[in-house]
């Protein structure tokens, strides 16, 4: 029964439960609210059901936007992920070498994402820009590179935006779960004789495990949510071919001002980011469980 | 204080106050009877709010499910999803 005792505490959550509240319930309710209406102007709103859900959810360009999304987060954690051990394995342990690296990775984010769009806009111009230019001299490919000519190429430079801009994140977490791997583990690993492999497979791995797990989260659920650089770098475009989830929703909201429609994507788009969210608290939750039984 | 703004209708406002009391109704359950974390078929340790949250996200997909897929009545959802919550509390 002493429990009891210390539910007061709860009224200590009550000024962030006010502020949620205006932040992020009454808005929704809003959303929830627009979704089952058609609104011409202010004051003028006809109910219309279930309509604009039935409409989104048989909507190809949703479809196809909702696609391209897996396809780019699942691509963004393929290569994120690896990349990021790597360089937080080949990192300077001490010394100012480890200092210098640390700074030279925090700098891509540090950088507001709408000003990374653009400095990837002027690093891929074919006619300036140091990437463009410098892969046209090289006469590879059929098509000379302009990441507005073809979707393959709007594509790999979103992606190594993306690789650019995020990986030192995964680095840093990657660096400080290796940092706190006590020196007797690689002690007993050298009197052993284990290959760098083992210590690898056997050490570092296990012991990032918890680090990785909210990279992995970290990454799938920012990219699956990113707006700010395609749209500076390529607007969606060409054609639709980089139009994600979050820049069809603007456009259908603020750039036709089809507020019924959106409000219903935004609540689809909600359920879906809602789920995955569960998912990853669930394995975040579950994640040191899983060592001790092992 | 003025809400036009947040564009009311009857059914939303049902459906909020549905979700609210549902929410009351849990912390009252939790105060009368506290949970106990568990595992079901869901294959992860759950409380009763665990399997509540999951119970209400099941709805949603459902609904959206019978939406996107079918062209019957939507109300024929809403008693699957009751189902699907029971089971979910009772075994999730």
């Amino acid at each position: 029964m002493e429990k009891w005792a210390d539910n007061k505490a709860w009224f200590l959550v009550l000024p962030v439960f006010v502020v949620v509240a205006f932040s992020a319930i009454i808005p929704l309710m809003t959303v929830v609210n627009y979704s089952l209406q058609d609104i011409f102007g202010p004051g003028n709103a006809v109910f219309v059901g279930t309509e604009w859900f039935k409409e989104m959810l048989t909507d190809t360009r949703l479809h196809d936007a909702l696609g391209r999304q897996f396809i780019f987060s699942s691509l963004v954690l393929m290569i994120e992920i690896p990349l990021g051990i790597l360089i937080a394995l080949a990192m300077p342990k001490k010394g100012w070498g480890a200092s210098a690296s640390l700074v030279t990775l925090a700098i891509p984010l540090l950088i507001p994402w709408n000003v990374i769009g653009t400095i990837w806009i002027i690093f891929t111009r074919p006619d300036i820009g140091l990437f463009g230019v410098g892969i046209n001299s090289l006469n590879l490919l059929d098509v000379p590179f302009d990441h507005t000519a073809r979707p393959s190429y709007a594509w790999v430079t979103l992606m190594a935006m993306e690789v650019w801009h995020w990986t030192p994140l995964v680095a840093l977490l990657c660096y400080a779960g290796l940092r706190a791997i006590p020196e007797a583990y690689y002690q007993a690993a050298k009197i052993d004789g284990a290959s760098s492999w083992a210590v690898f497979r056997y050490i570092q791995l296990p012991k990032m495990r918890g680090v990785l797990t909210i990279a992995i989260l970290l990454r799938w659920m920012d990219s699956f949510l990113i707006y700010a650089e395609p749209f500076a770098l390529t607007g969606g475009g060409p054609g639709n071919s980089t139009t994600f989830l979050s820049i069809y929703l603007v456009k259908l909201a603020t750039g036709q001002f089809d507020l019924g429609p959106a409000a219903a994507f935004s609540l689809i788009y909600f359920l879906i980011v809602l789920l995955f969210c569960f998912i990853f608290y669930q394995a975040l939750l579950n994640v040191g469980k899983g060592e001790k039984t092992s | 204080m003025r809400f036009e703004w947040m564009y009311w209708t009857v059914p939303t406002a049902i459906f909020f106050i549905t979700i609210f009391l549902m929410i009351a109704g849990m912390l009252v359950w939790e105060l009368v009877s506290p949970t106990v974390e568990r595992r079901g078929f869901l294959k992860i340790p759950t409380t009763r709010g665990t399997r509540f949250f999951v119970g209400l996200l099941g709805t949603a997909y459902i609904h959206l499910a019978w939406l996107g897929l079918t062209d019957f009545n939507l109300w024929f959802a809403l008693p699957i999803s009751a189902v699907w919550i029971f089971i979910v509390m009772r075994w999730g």
